[in-house]
């Protein structure tokens, strides 16, 4: 098959999308001519023109509110945040309204809105822009909340997230922007909902989703290495979240561990775990463990910042250590 | 001081910025330094000019294109330039880079990565420097760009509602990125947008420091006086890429041109040849010195150390 870069599998799903579905449109900074920060959007304002890929202000607030807005009457707009960081300026519109209107008003309100947000660290921007902040929308009820980490699956979620008649985030990750993998020229829709095996394996089980799963396939390999086979599960999607998939691995495996970039009080992390307490309490040999970052700001300092991220090495020592414990 | 010092004082430090930026770019370019960083050349008579009009004890707010500002406000470009190494003798010990750097002491509350995030934090500075009788001003830095955000608005608002002794002072250099004003502003103008807030709003040649200094010293005397806030928009443009990387496609080569014609430190040196504060071999002095400056700052760097990671958790709450 044929291999494609991130970039260039979200730009085939949004090019797709608009082809298919003349609702879609594209709102967001610098993102028609320029083609965005990271040029996911490149070349789209050439055949789609300025009415379908809409530059607009820096007014996050008002924009994805205003992509909330068009999409309760008939429009189905795709906004871009040029770092995820930024959502917080436009978290009221999401939390308060696209995250309640159809639970509220019932039929009549639908947001099938997708803001696409470019999250995570490893590049020393710095405290603003490197968060991974996700766990704040897996928090509101109402709001999708999708990660993909390979070239396949941007597309395949992309394509499925503009579908759906809810808002959903779409978390792309700038450290995965440029990792080459096979697309299929024709791609399905990936459901939401349905995490992926990467890996199979009996003596672990490794959650993890966006650059942490790309991260803790290397761990994987590393951990053969030692003798050990971990099965690893990339969520793909945060909400809905797959938790049979990881229940049944973890009747099978006995130990779990959860790999997030974003910060380890109240992650991602946090709610696995529990769900998985809750549901396959019996079958776990060991304490869960999770790897996430530090509880402090991201640092632009290049030791700082490394020193509070997940890491294929800090994956290896933490599931050497699990299996150590029993 | 007298016009000559003053003038000679100006150029100094727009040259000590300009060479500052330069170096940044090349150490970029050259892999020694991460992350990212906006040059301000090109807008030094903003910096300079503003700074310029303010006293010892009031207050500066700035934004993500701030070496400019901090260097103006008398920052130590050696803690500036560490900072962008990502050394520990750097301004926030590595921790904010290029896009957060404080000085207190020197009233500089900050650079801000968020675009429009300094607006509401300057107003509340000036809200509480006015609680606590203390008269001094705030001068807020932001962009064009930031303009278009709420906070923008709802700052201008509060601070002409409550009389505060603040002073927006808006770089408009044409561009937020790539997107020129005219795709994102309904007016045409910065200025105007202060007769929303029943607020005075000036635009002047952000690129004559003279001007600057000029209108933010008459802000500023307005502030004190207990009769609130003005809008200055400074007409500017950056000379380089908006940050690392851009190749600046979105701009005419004719219009890069003319405002080239039009760069701020040109002008100034041409003033101070025909006043007959410099001589050319004056002229020559003062780069050689700038640049030996910009020289010791990233030596400084080099020679300090990374933070120790040991300390990654210090600081988090007072
Ligand atoms: C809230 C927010 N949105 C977007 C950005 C990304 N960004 C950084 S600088 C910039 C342009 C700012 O334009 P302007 O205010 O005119 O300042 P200039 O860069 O021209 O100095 C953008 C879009 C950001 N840092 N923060
Ligand atoms: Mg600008």
């Amino acid at each position: 098959m044929r291999e494609i870069t991130y970039t260039e599998a979200l730009r085939e799903g949004l090019r797709e999308e608009m082809e298919l579905d003349a609702s879609v449109f594209l709102l967001g900074e610098d993102i028609a001519g320029y083609g965005g920060a990271f040029g996911v959007t490149r070349g789209l304002i050439d055949k789609f023109g300025a009415e379908r890929v809409i530059n607009t202000p820096i007014s996050e607030g008002s924009f994805v509110g205003a992509a909330v807005g068009a999409s309760l009457v008939g429009s189905r707009p795709v906004v871009e945040l040029m770092f995820m960081d930024f959502i917080a300026l436009a978290s009221d519109q999401l939390v308060n309204h696209a995250a309640k209107l159809h639970y509220v008003f019932g039929d009549q309100a639908k947001c099938p809105l997708v803001v696409r947000a470019v999250g995570g660290a490893g590049r020393c921007y710095g405290p603003t822009h490197s968060q991974s902040l996700e766990a704040w929308f897996v928090h509101t009820p109402g709001i999708k909340v999708v990660a993909p980490s390979t070239p396949a699956d941007a597309k395949g979620l992309l394509k499925t997230a503009i579908r759906d008649n809810n808002p959903v985030l779409f978390m792309e990750h700038k450290l995965l922007y440029n990792e080459r993998g096979p697309v299929p020229r024709i791609a399905d829709p990936i459901p939401l909902g349905k995490a992926r095996v990467v890996a199979k394996g009996e003596d672990l089980t490794i959650v993890a989703y966006s650059a942490m799963a790309m991260e803790s396939e290397k761990a994987v390999i590393e951990l053969h290495e030692h003798g050990l086979s971990a099965e690893l599960i990339d969520l793909r999607s945060l909400c809905p979240m797959d938790i049979d998939s990881i229940v049944e691995s973890v009747k099978k495996t006995g130990r779990l561990m959860v790999v997030e970039e974003g910060h380890r009080t109240a992650g991602v992390g946090a709610e696995v775990a529990c769900r998985v307490f809750e549901e396959a309490y019996d079958y776990l040999d060991a304490p869960i463990r999770r790897v996430a970052s530090v509880d402090v700001p991201i640092s632009a300092s290049p030791p700082l910042e490394q020193a509070l991220l997940p890491s294929c090495e800090k994956i290896v020592t933490a599931a050497l250590e699990l299996i150590g414990t029993d | 001081m007298g016009e000559k010092n003053k003038l000679l004082d100006y150029y100094r430090t727009m040259l000590l910025i300009r060479f500052f930026e330069e170096k940044v770019e090349d150490l970029f370019r050259r892999g020694a330094i991460k992350g990212t960083s906006h040059p301000a050349t090109g807008q030094e008579a903003c910096a300079v000019g503003a700074c310029a009009a303010l006293g010892k004890k009031d207050y500066v707010t700035s934004t993500h294109r701030g070496h400019g500002h901090m260097i103006a406000r008398g920052g130590d470009p050696s803690k500036i330039m560490a900072e962008l190494f990502g050394k520990e003798s750097g301004y926030s010990r590595g921790r904010g880079g290029s896009q957060l750097m404080a000085d207190f002491q020197l009233g500089f509350l900050g650079s801000n990565g968020i675009t429009g995030g300094g607006l509401p934090l300057a107003t509340g500075v000036a809200l509480s420097a006015k609680l606590r009788h203390t008269r001094r001003v705030v001068a807020c830095f932001f962009g064009d760009g930031a303009s278009n955000q709420g906070t923008f608005h709802e700052s201008l608002n509060m601070a002409s509602l409550w009389k505060l002794p603040v002073i927006y002072i808006c770089e408009n250099n044409l561009y937020a990125m790539s997107t020129n004003i005219k795709n994102s502003m309904a007016v045409k103008n910065v200025a105007e947008r202060a007769a929303a807030y029943a607020m005075e709003g000036v635009r002047v040649d952000g690129n004559d420091v003279l001007a600057v200094h000029d209108a933010v010293h008459m802000a500023r005397v307005k502030a004190k006086k207990g009769d609130g806030p003005s809008l200055i928009e400074c007409a500017t443009y950056r000379l380089s890429g908006h940050s690392r990387g851009d190749p600046r496609k979105y701009r005419t080569a004719a219009e890069e041109k003319e405002w080239e014609a039009k760069e701020p430190i040109k002008h100034l040196r041409k003033l101070l040849l025909k006043k007959k504060y410099m001589t050319g071999k004056e002229s020559t002095a003062i780069r050689k010195e700038a640049r030996q400056i910009i020289a010791e700052a990233v030596k400084f760097s080099k020679r300090s150390k990374f933070p120790d990671e040991s300390t990654l958790t210090e600081g988090l709450f007072a």
